[in-house]
């Protein structure tokens, strides 16, 4: 992983330690619309540089929110998150239900290590998922 | 006293381009003063930084030059260093390489040409609005795009950044039964290909033609992709080892990236459009009717067109993707064996955007002394300002803001890599 970039796999690996379904995607984005084709609820996390300060959460009702420009790493050859979003609500692809957390980051060098405010993050926005799939 | 007229056109950072360059135009008196395709992604020095790793190394360190075409330097470095050690890879282990590059070009050119590409010629900003205006034409294009994708997933381990390839080729091969998966998808696919050809030939094209050197691979028996001789629609027909001694790189102070040229310092073209016109006979019945029926000749000098004839090869790599998978059959061994030696090799893969030559010297522990990468757009670059000097003269009665367009599509024909080059765009136009 390139430091805070792995951030997702981290929130998916304590979601899947705490028994709640959850996956790694590392691949292109246009196809997120065939991972979430047909699932009602889904809950997406990635990193995002915004400029705002490291660790901050950011969180989107994807349904109902136009995800900002320029937001989440990726390049202009491959969709990102925005992109994928974007496409499926044109395409009519969106879940019932979509939330995206976009946790601030800083390092994305290569073999770098979590920052410890990302770590904390990590946390945070465990318990909000949590929150947010409660019945 | 005679009145100047000036036109200042500036593109500050070129859209739907991979990586990050700009252009200055500036128009005098109805003439081209200055025009620089400027690249200024920062250098990223990976030739400095193999010095003195190992050679099994090279394929995974340089594929990370690229995200969009990981392929031509992880096989274009594994030839090299085969060619050092004295080994060659053949049989189902080479075909298994021409199928997952297969899956790479597919991906990228039905991303350039639908999503990237195909805006300039609808006069829409991006894909999204394709998306609204023909929803069904995106659909099929993603459809495509993400069978590129698992062909790479099949055979590669991941779509993005393979990891099973390796000097000698693979750490594992695939199953017959998951490359048999295929199959059915691929036999779809190779009509929906055809159908965004003809789709795409049904656009209207600047009126632009150029008489271009074309450089490509050719092989003996088939469309090249993996391998082959250097050839060129002048005569040229050299091994892959005597690329250095007929083209060159020299920096110019205004790119970041090397601008390659002939020995005698004449621009050529790399990439769809030179393969197509100096091997369109190996083509595929299919694929050489297609191309005709989307309006395409046997050669083809506007490169506008250049997304028709990415179609055309998108549909010739599903025709012979699907050709590997139904004859696949594991095999033995998932590698041939290399042992480091002193040496010097020489590798080149046709990219989806053209030739990308390595070269590299070993010592005798099979460590990297001297490391050189010649990817395809940095031997684009002085043939892409020649497009544009063209193109603004013919199109010179435009206003900025269309000329600005205009530039950015002539650009867009070459589906420019900047990020590989630097290893591109900004237009700032000024009219006197």
């Amino acid at each position: 992983m390139r430091g805070d970039d792995g951030v997702g796999a981290a929130v998916a690996a304590q979601l899947r330690a705490d028994n709640i379904e959850a996956f790694d995607f590392d691949g292109d984005g246009a196809e997120l619309m065939e991972m979430w084709a047909h699932q009602g609820q889904v809950i997406l996390i990635d990193a995002a540089v915004s400029g705002a300060p490291l660790g901050t959460v950011h969180r989107f009702d994807a349904n109902s929110d136009v995800l900002p420009q320029n937001f989440f790493r990726n390049s202009s050859h491959q969709f990102g998150v925005a992109e994928a979003v974007e496409m499926a609500r044109v395409l009519d692809r969106l879940p019932r239900n979509l939330i995206i957390y976009a946790i601030e980051g800083h390092n994305f060098n290569f073999g770098a290590p979590l920052s410890k405010d990302v770590e904390l993050a990590v946390l945070d926005t465990v318990d909000r998922i949590k929150a947010d799939i409660a019945p | 006293m005679t009145k100047t007229t000036s036109r200042i056109i500036k593109v500050d950072a070129l859209s739907r381009v991979e990586g990050e360059g700009a252009l200055d135009l500036h128009i005098r008196d109805g003439k081209i003063k200055d025009l620089k395709f400027r690249i200024f992604e920062p250098p990223r020095f990976f030739e400095a930084l193999l010095k003195g790793r190992d050679f099994s190394e090279a394929p995974d360190i340089t594929s990370r030059i690229c995200g969009i075409c990981p392929i031509a330097y992880l096989l274009g470095s594994s030839q090299a260093m085969e060619d050092a050690l004295g080994v060659s890879v053949t049989g189902p282990l080479r075909d298994l390489r021409r199928l997952i590059y297969c899956g790479e070009w597919i991906e990228s050119h039905v991303l350039h040409a639908a999503m990237l590409h195909a805006p300039d010629f609808l006069e829409l900003d991006d894909a999204l609005q394709i998306a609204k205006a023909n929803p069904e034409l995106v659909k099929k294009a993603l459809k495509l795009k993400k069978l590129g994708n698992e062909i790479l997933e099949v055979v590669g381990g991941r779509a993005v950044h393979p990891v099973n390839l390796k000097v000698g080729g693979f750490y594992k091969v695939p199953t017959k039964a998951r490359v048999r998966s295929l199959i059915e998808p691929l036999k779809w696919a190779i009509d929906a290909s055809r159908d965004l050809a003809l789709a795409f030939g049904g656009f209207e094209f600047p009126d632009y033609e150029y008489d271009y050197t074309c450089v490509s691979m050719r092989h003996s028996d088939e469309y090249a992709i993996q391998d082959g001789r250097i050839i060129s629609n002048r005569g040229l027909d050299i091994d892959v080892s005597e690329f250095p001694d007929h083209f060159v790189e020299e920096h110019v102070a205004h790119s970041n990236a090397l601008h390659g040229m002939s020995k005698t310092g004449e621009a050529y073209l790399v990439g769809p459009l030179a393969r197509y016109n100096n091997n369109f006979d190996q083509l595929s019945k299919m694929a050489q009717a297609t191309a005709k029926d989307a309006g395409l000749g046997k050669t083809c000098l506007n490169p506008f067109q250049s997304i028709v004839v990415r179609m055309v090869e998108t549909l010739y790599a599903f025709e012979e993707s699907l050709r590997i998978a139904l004859a696949y059959e594991e095999p033995d061994a998932s590698c041939v064996v290399v042992t480091p030696r002193a040496g010097t090799g020489h590798g080149c893969t046709e990219a989806p955007r053209g030739i990308c030559y390595h070269r590299y010297s070993l010592d005798k522990n099979g460590l990297i002394t001297k490391a050189t990468i010649m990817p395809p757009t940095a031997q684009n670059q002085k043939q892409i300002e020649i497009d544009l000097h063209g193109v603004v003269e013919r199109h010179m009665d435009l206003a900025d803001e269309k000329l600005k367009w205009r530039c950015e599509q002539t650009i867009r024909n070459y589906d420019p890599c900047i990020s590989c080059a630097t290893h591109f765009l900004k237009l700032n136009v000024t009219r006197d």
